[in-house]
C-alpha cells in the first residue's frame, strides 16, 4: 500500500506553494506520485529518486576525473579550506534551509568570510533600491481576497512561477474577489509577448531597457501633467489609460521580476516603481512584491537581516559585518581575484555567474554541496552531495512575501547520505578543533 | 547547581517592600533561596556599596519579527560604527535602533533586563518571529499575537459571541505559541487594507460593520473569560495625532466596569500601551501641546488599567508599527522611506524612520509628555517605562530615561538645550514637575510593576525567596553623592547581571549566553466545533498557507517556558 503525504512544500521556487500531495511507497522509501505541483516542482521531487544521483562526495582529480572520498575525508577538507584561507566566499544559500544557513553563518564568521546568496545575480538590486525608498507590499493571500488590479512587469510567471498565477495573483476567488479573474484586470509590461503577456487585459510592449522611462510617465500621467506623444515606444493615450486602470482599482500590486531588476538602471528602476506604487496609494490602495526565483532566497536575506542586518554581500573579513554591493559582491570579488577559496551551497554559480567569474571558481580552491550534479560541481574541486531539503529533510523557508513556511520531509535520503545542516555543522566542530590548537 | 551569595548590596525590592536596605540574596539551583539554605560553598560576590536589584522586564518593545529585520535590512545605514566583533562568549553584534538578534540579547542583559517582549506578532510570521527570539541570547522572551483586526475576532465580536472568541484566542495562542492578547489601532488596521483607517472608537470598519468600541471590550471580556495571565494589551486609535487624547480617555474608559479575573494576581483588565503618543492636545502641529495630565488623572483614579510611557529619546530612529496606516501618515509628513507589508486576514505593519530632533518643536514636546506620564503616575506599580522600541528611542536609552526621571537637574539641563525650549514649557507641565523618583520608584517601574501585569510576578521583578535568580548589580552607591550622570553610567552597563542562576554579565560584558526561554500560553478550553470548522473554513478559502502548515512546531521553541491556564468551565 502506498501512502499519501499531504500539505507539502515546494522546494522549487519562491511561490512556495504548500499544497502539494506526495505518494510514496509503503516502506517510505519512494516517491510514486506528486499531485498538485508544476511541472517544474514535480521534477525537483522526482530527481531526488534519480539513479544515477551521486550519494558519496567526489574530489576532482587533476586529470579531471573524480574520485570518490568519505564525508570525513569531505569535512576535513572543507574546514581546513576555509581555516587556511584569508578571504573566503561562502555564496548560495537559495535552496537550503534557514537552519542549514545560520550554521553556515556561525562558520563564515569564525573563518571571516564574504557571505553572498543569488540576489546578487537576481534581485539584489530590489534590495538595494528597498534600501533607498522603502516598499509598500502585502502577503500574497491579500492578493487573492483583495486585488483587482495586477500588473506583471518583466517577468513571466507562467512559465518561472507556474501556479503564482492560479493561487495567488489571477484566478483565484478570494473574499473580495468572489468572481475571481472576472474581478481582476490585468496588465503585463514586457517587451516580449510571453505567455503572461497573452493572458492580460492590457499588453505594454515596452522597448527593451526602457522600463525606467515608462515607469516615469505613469507617475506623469497620475499627476495629469504633460506627456510626449510616445515613450518607451508607447502611445501617450495607452499610457494615460493605463494609470487610469491603476487609479480605479480598489486593491493594485506590481509584480516584478528579472527584467527590471538586471537590465539597464537596475535598482534605478525598481526605485521608481516602487516610488509609482506609492503614488498611486493617493488615489487607492497599492503594493509591489519582487517575484522571487529560489525557494528559499527570501529567507537567507532573513537569517542574514537579524544576524548581522544586511540581506546579501556581506562581508565578514574584518571581524565585523560590512556590506557593500560592488565591493562586497560575488562577481566583483571574484573578477578581482579577491577571494582565496570558495564555497558554494544550495546555488549554482557555475550556471547563472559570469564566465569570467566562473573560470575564477575552477582556478580555487572549491567545494560545491548539492545534491544535484551542476555546472558548479564539475569545476569545484570538492563535490559533496547531501539530501534534497523539502523531499528528504525538513526546515524553514521564507516564501517571496517573506511568510516563513516549514518545509517537510516526505522520504528518507539514501542511506548514509548527510543532510546541509549535519554536513556543515561537523565542518564547524572541526573549525572549532583547528582553530583551538592555533 | 552553583550556588551563590550576593552580600551587602543595597536591595530594592517592591515585592518585600525593601527600600534600599542591606541585605544578602542567596541563590540556589536557578532560584532566589533564604540565606540559611544555601551551604558555605555558595560562591560570594561581594555588592557592597553597589545597587541590587531584581532582573528588568521589559513589557513593550518590537525586538524581534518580520517588521524589525525589515527595518534592519532597509536601513544598513543604522548600523554604521556600531559593530562590536565577537569575543569568546559572544557573536558580532550591530546595529543602533534595530539592533540585530544579538546585540539585542547581549544589550538587553547588560542593561540589567532578564525578560522582554516582543509587542506584536503577526500570527502568519510567528515562526519568523520565533527564529529571531531563538537567536536572542540570554533573555526570555514572549510574543503578543495581535488579535485587533483579525477577521475571526470582528466577525465574532460583530454576533457579540465570546465563547466562540476565547476559543479562537486559545487557538491562534497555541498556533503561534503567543502571550497575550494584543490590539494595534482596533479596525483601523483592517480599514487599512482599502487604504482607510478608523480615528475614533466609534468609527465603523469597512464591510465588517464594527466599530474599534466593541472590539476593545469583547476582547476584554473574552480575555478576563479566559484569565489569561496578561490583560488585552492595547495600541490605540488615532496614534500620533494631535488632539488624540480625547480617543485616548474613551478608550480607557471601556475598561471601567470590568475586573481582572485570573489566578495570577493581575489586577487590571487593559494595558495601554505607548501612553506617550496618545496624550496630545490641540488640533495641529502649530498647537500641539501636552494633555499628560488630562490623561494620567484619569490613569491615576481608574485602578484597573496599567499603562507604559513610550518616552521619546532625541534619537534618530526606525518607527515601525502594526498601525500601518499611521505609518503612511508618518510618510507623507517626513518624506522617509515607507514599507508596508498587508498581511492577510490578520493585520498590517509599517516602517518609517524617524529623527526626533532637539531643534523641532513636536519633538520636544514629545520627549516632555514621555517624561510627565511617568512622572504624574500616583501608583508607579501601574507605569512602566519603556520607549515603545524603537518607535520613540532605542530600549538601550533607558538608562538615559531613567536618569531624567531620578534627576530634576538633569531635565533642566536638557529643556535648557532645546532650540524651542520657551515655546515647549510652554506646551507642556514638564519644566513645573520637581518630582525626582526614587530607586524603589523605578524598581515598581520597570521590575515589579511590568511583571504583575504580564501575570509573572510569582517569577519576575522581585527577590523573595522562590522566585526566579534573575538578579542585578549596579555600580551605584545610593547613599554617596552623585552626579545625574553617575546614574546613566550605572545602569547602562550592570556590574553584575545572574539569569535563573546564571551569571551572564560581569562589569558590563557578557561572559555567558544563559539559558534563554520562551514563555508562551497555553489556554485550554471547551471543545468548540463551529470555531474549528470556522479555521478550517477560512483556511481553505481564503488563506494563502494550508492550515497544516500554520502551527508554529515545537522545534522554533527550543526551551519553552509553557504558562498553561485552564477555562474550561
Amino acid at each position: 500500500m502506498s501512502k499519501s503525504v499531504t500539505d507539502v512544500i515546494c522546494p522549487f521556487c519562491g511561490t512556495l506553494c504548500d499544497d502539494l500531495e506526495v505518494i510514496v511507497s509503503d516502506d517510505g522509501k519512494k516517491i510514486e506520485d506528486i499531485y498538485n505541483a508544476c511541472a517544474i516542482g514535480a521534477e525537483k521531487f522526482m530527481h531526488a529518486q534519480a539513479p544515477e544521483r551521486v550519494k558519496r562526495p567526489r574530489m576532482q582529480q587533476p586529470d579531471g576525473s573524480y574520485k570518490e572520498v568519505s564525508y570525513d575525508e569531505a569535512v576535513e577538507y572543507t574546514a581546513r579550506m576555509l581555516f587556511n584561507a584569508k578571504k573566503p566566499l561562502m555564496y548560495g544559500w537559495s535552496s537550503t534551509s534557514c537552519e542549514a544557513q545560520s550554521v553556515g553563518h556561525e562558520i563564515a564568521e569564525k573563518v571571516g568570510a564574504i557571505v553572498d546568496n543569488t540576489a546578487t545575480v537576481c534581485h539584489g538590486t530590489t534590495l538595494i533600491a528597498v534600501q533607498d525608498v522603502g516598499i509598500p507590499s502585502c502577503t500574497l493571500g491579500e492578493i487573492k481576497n483583495r486585488a483587482d488590479r495586477i500588473i506583471f512587469w518583466g517577468c513571466n510567471p507562467c512559465h518561472a512561477h507556474p501556479r503564482h498565477q492560479s493561487r495567488y495573483s489571477v484566478f483565484p476567488r478570494g473574499f473580495f474577489t468572489n468572481k475571481g479573474h472576472m474581478n481582476r484586470k490585468v496588465i503585463v509590461v514586457d517587451p516580449r509577448v510571453t505567455d503572461t503577456a497573452k493572458l492580460a487585459d492590457y499588453h505594454y510592449q515596452v522597448e527593451q531597457g526602457r522600463d525606467y522611462e515608462l515607469l516615469s510617465a505613469f507617475r506623469v500621467a497620475l499627476r495629469n501633467e504633460p506627456l510626449p506623444e510616445t515613450v518607451a515606444g508607447i502611445p501617450r493615450e495607452k499610457i494615460i489609460e493605463g494609470a487610469e486602470v491603476m487609479k480605479s482599482g480598489r486593491f493594485g500590486i506590481i509584480f516584478f521580476g528579472m527584467g527590471v531588476t538586471q537590465s539597464l538602471s537596475k535598482n534605478h528602476n525598481i526605485d521608481n516603481a516602487i516610488m509609482l506604487t506609492k503614488d498611486l496609494n493617493e488615489f487607492t490602495k497599492f503594493s509591489i512584491m519582487a517575484m522571487r526565483g529560489h525557494y528559499n532566497v527570501t529567507g537567507s536575506g532573513q537569517v542574514l537581516g537579524w544576524q548581522f542586518g544586511y540581506p546579501f554581500s556581506v562581508d565578514l573579513s574584518r571581524g565585523f559585518a560590512r556590506y557593500n554591493p560592488g565591493e562586497t559582491s560575488s562577481n566583483d570579488l571574484l573578477r578581482r581575484g579577491e577571494v582565496d577559496a570558495v564555497f558554494v551551497l544550495g546555488s549554482d554559480p557555475g550556471a547563472h555567474f559570469p564566465i569570467s567569474s566562473v573560470k575564477k571558481i575552477a582556478e580555487l580552491p572549491s567545494v560545491c554541496v548539492d545534491p544535484h550534479i551542476t555546472p558548479t560541481s564539475e569545476i569545484s574541486k570538492l563535490h559533496v552531495p547531501v539530501a534534497f531539503v523539502g523531499v528528504e529533510v525538513g526546515g524553514n523557508c521564507y516564501r517571496m512575501d517573506n511568510v516563513p513556511i516549514e518545509a517537510r520531509k516526505v522520504v528518507d535520503p539514501p542511506e548514509g547520505v548527510l543532510t546541509d545542516v549535519e554536513f556543515l555543522t561537523r565542518v564547524n566542530a572541526r573549525l572549532d578543533q583547528l582553530m583551538g590548537g592555533k | 547547581m552553583a550556588e551563590y551569595i550576593i552580600k551587602n548590596g543595597f536591595v530594592f525590592d517592591p515585592t518585600q517592600g525593601i527600600k534600599g536596605d542591606k541585605a544578602d540574596i542567596a541563590v540556589k539551583d536557578g532560584k532566589i533561596v533564604k540565606s540559611t539554605e544555601v551551604s558555605s560553598k555558595a560562591k560570594t560576590i561581594d555588592a557592597s556599596g553597589k545597587t541590587v536589584m531584581a532582573g528588568a522586564v521589559e513589557i513593550h518593545a518590537h525586538i524581534a519579527g518580520p517588521k524589525v529585520n525589515e527595518g534592519r535590512n532597509y536601513r544598513p545605514e543604522d548600523k554604521l560604527f556600531t559593530y562590536r566583533p565577537k569575543s569568546a562568549s559572544s557573536r558580532m553584534a550591530g546595529g543602533f535602533s534595530i539592533p540585530t538578534t544579538f546585540k539585542t540579547g547581549y544589550e538587553y542583559a547588560r542593561m540589567g533586563y532578564t525578560t522582554a517582549m516582543e509587542a506584536a506578532m503577526p500570527p502568519l510570521y510567528a515562526r519568523h518571529v520565533h527564529e529571531e527570539i531563538k537567536d536572542t541570547p540570554i533573555i526570555d522572551e514572549g510574543a503578543y499575537p495581535v488579535f485587533g483586526n483579525n477577521w475571526f475576532v470582528l466577525e465574532y465580536l460583530k454576533n457579540k459571541e465570546i465563547e466562540n472568541t476565547c476559543a479562537y484566542i486559545s487557538w491562534l495562542l497555541e498556533a503561534s505559541k503567543g502571550y497575550a492578547v494584543k490590539v494595534v489601532n482596533p479596525g483601523g488596521t483592517e480599514a487599512w487594507g482599502w487604504g482607510l483607517n478608523c480615528l475614533t472608537i466609534d468609527d465603523p470598519v469597512p464591510y465588517f460593520d464594527i466599530t474599534p468600541r466593541e472590539i476593545v471590550t469583547g476582547l476584554i471580556e473574552a480575555n478576563e473569560a479566559l484569565g489569561l495571565p496578561h490583560s488585552v494589551h492595547i495600541h490605540q486609535n488615532s496614534l500620533g495625532n494631535p488632539g488624540n487624547y480625547t480617543v485616548t480617555l474613551d478608550t480607557l474608559k471601556l475598561a471601567e466596569g470590568f475586573k481582572a479575573k485570573n489566578k495570577f494576581g493581575r489586577e487590571q483588565v487593559l494595558h495601554s500601551t505607548h501612553l506617550q503618543f496618545h496624550s496630545y492636545g490641540g488640533d495641529s502641529w502649530a498647537n500641539f501641546e501636552s494633555k499628560s495630565k488630562e490623561v494620567m488623572d484619569y490613569v491615576n483614579k481608574q485602578k484597573n488599567i496599567t499603562v507604559d510611557t513610550g518616552c521619546v529619546t532625541l534619537d534618530e530612529t526606525t518607527t515601525m508599527t502594526a498601525d500601518g496606516p499611521f505609518e503612511h501618515h508618518l510618510t507623507e509628513l517626513n518624506h522617509l522611506k515607507w514599507a508596508n507589508v498587508d498581511v492577510e486576514l490578520e493585520t498590517a505593519a509599517g516602517i518609517v524612520p524617524y529623527i526626533y530632533s532637539p531643534d523641532i518643536k513636536v519633538c520636544e514636546i514629545q520627549w516632555a509628555i514621555g517624561l510627565e506620564l511617568a512622572l504624574m503616575a500616583k501608583d508607579p506599580m501601574r507605569c512602566f517605562i519603556t520607549t515603545d522600541h524603537p518607535n520613540a528611542g532605542p530600549f538601550t536609552r533607558y538608562p538615559r530615561i531613567i536618569k531624567w526621571l531620578m534627576s530634576a537637574e538633569a531635565r533642566k539641563k536638557q529643556i535648557e538645550s532645546f532650540k524651542h525650549s520657551a515655546k515647549m514649557v510652554e506646551a507642556t507641565h514638564i519644566a513645573g514637575i520637581d518630582r525626582e523618583l526614587s530607586l524603589y520608584e523605578i524598581a515598581q517601574m520597570t521590575r515589579a510593576g511590568p511583571a504583575k501585569s504580564l501575570g509573572l510576578s510569582h517569577q519576575y521583578g522581585g527577590l523573595a525567596p522562590g522566585m526566579d535568580a534573575d538578579i542585578v548589580v549596579y555600580d551605584f552607591n545610593p547613599e554617596k553623592p552623585h552626579k545625574p550622570e553617575d546614574i546613566e553610567k550605572a545602569f547602562s552597563a550592570a556590574a553584575y547581571v545572574m539569569k535563573t542562576g546564571v551569571p551572564v554579565v560581569i562589569n558590563g560584558e557578557i561572559v555567558s549566553n544563559g539559558n534563554k526561554r520562551t514563555l508562551w500560553v497555553k489556554a485550554k478550553v471547551n471543545e468548540n466545533p463551529q470555531v474549528m470548522r470556522d479555521i478550517r473554513d477560512k483556511f481553505l478559502r481564503y488563506y494563502s498557507v494550508t492550515q497544516a502548515n500554520y502551527d508554529v512546531s515545537s522545534h522554533f521553541v527550543p526551551n519553552p517556558h509553557v504558562i498553561e491556564v485552564d477555562a474550561t468551565h
